[in-house]
């Protein structure tokens, strides 16, 4: 996991959108193709939960986003003989599952996400908390601005409990913010990779990003702020 | 912090963190970003906090599998094993 890391970010960006395999890549289908009960399990327990996450983009409930990605499994170990190694293995188990969505959604008549993103226009930061746009001295500036974390102590933001409020804050989100920002800055995922996977522009993406991480950051200033206060 | 036309407003700044973080800005914008960060108290704490959070997010685990949900999928994977194509089926 840590050498694929490295290999996506040494890659000029050209390349970035279509990863290939890597030798640790290669190991693990061979060791799946001769039936490694293990390497499977590690597997699944690695990407188990990211690939519900991204299912539920696309189908109403838990209930079949957990099916979707049953099928998604067996439709991996179905492919192993055609897995060639043009891209990574986790690009190509995530691509599965988008199939697999997909083709879920569309018999369930449930139209495919991302066509309407105005809910995108809500502000990053609550409107109060700036000066009035016709302010005559400063004008959209802010009138209560956040405090700085700098202060804070270390163990105050590695805390369990700051961890547990993160994770709600990005629960709370809706699917769509919720997937960009688990794949992008939970799991590392480069830009291309995740417009590539959800068929989105960067422009689109970027925008569910923005609002997810602003969102997040507001929960954790909360948060703090009550730690603080 | 002055309320010249071309100076951006820290109600903008908030709404380009990203697009600066992920260096989709033009150069100009760039330039535009950083004037106002150097001059700004606030919105420094506010890309230090977005900076933050991001990397916050970045030390969550990926929630762990039910060990349910596992065994089916080790259940499905013995019979994989025991009919690769599905034939089976």
């Amino acid at each position: 996991m840590y050498l694929d890391t490295l290999v996506l970010h040494a890659m000029p960006s050209t390349e970035a959108q279509h990863p290939i395999a890597t030798p640790e890549d290669m190991r693990l289908v061979d060791a799946l193709r001769a039936g490694d009960e293990q390497v499977f399990r590690d597997l699944v327990e690695r990407y188990n939960a990211s690939l519900i996450r991204v299912a539920l983009m696309y189908v109403r409930t838990r209930a079949v986003a957990e099916e979707v990605v049953q099928d998604t499994w067996i439709g991996v170990l179905r492919s192993l003989p055609r897995f060639e190694g043009r891209s990574s293995l986790r690009t190509w188990i995530f691509r599965i599952l988008a199939n697999q969505a997909r083709t879920r959604a569309r018999k369930e008549a449930r139209s495919v996400p991302f066509s309407s993103l105005a809910g995108g226009d809500a502000p990053a930061v609550d409107p109060d908390r700036f000066l009035p746009v016709d302010h005559s001295a400063y004008p959209g500036h802010w009138a209560t601005p956040p405090r700085s974390w700098g202060g804070l102590p270390e163990e105050e933001l590695l805390a369990r409990e700051t961890r547990e409020h993160t994770l709600a804050a990005i629960d709370a989100l809706p699917a769509s913010q919720r997937t960009v920002i688990s794949l992008r800055d939970v799991e590392g995922w480069s830009s291309d990779e995740v417009c590539d996977l959800l068929e989105i522009s960067e422009g689109n993406q970027r925008v569910l990003l923005h609002r997810a991480r602003s969102k997040v950051r507001e929960a954790l200033e909360d948060y703090l702020n009550g730690r603080a206060a | 912090m002055s309320g010249s036309p071309e100076m951006l407003s820290c109600r903008e700044v908030v709404e380009l963190v990203t697009e600066y973080l992920e260096g989709a800005l033009s150069e100009a914008e760039e330039v535009r970003f950083e004037e106002h960060l150097a001059m700004c108290d606030g919105c420094a704490a506010y890309l230090d906090q977005m900076r933050t959070t991001i990397a916050l997010a970045g030390r969550l685990d990926p929630e762990a599998v039910d060990l349910e949900a596992c065994d089916r999928l080790m259940h499905a994977f013995r019979g994989w094993k025991a009919d690769p194509e599905g034939r089976a089926e």
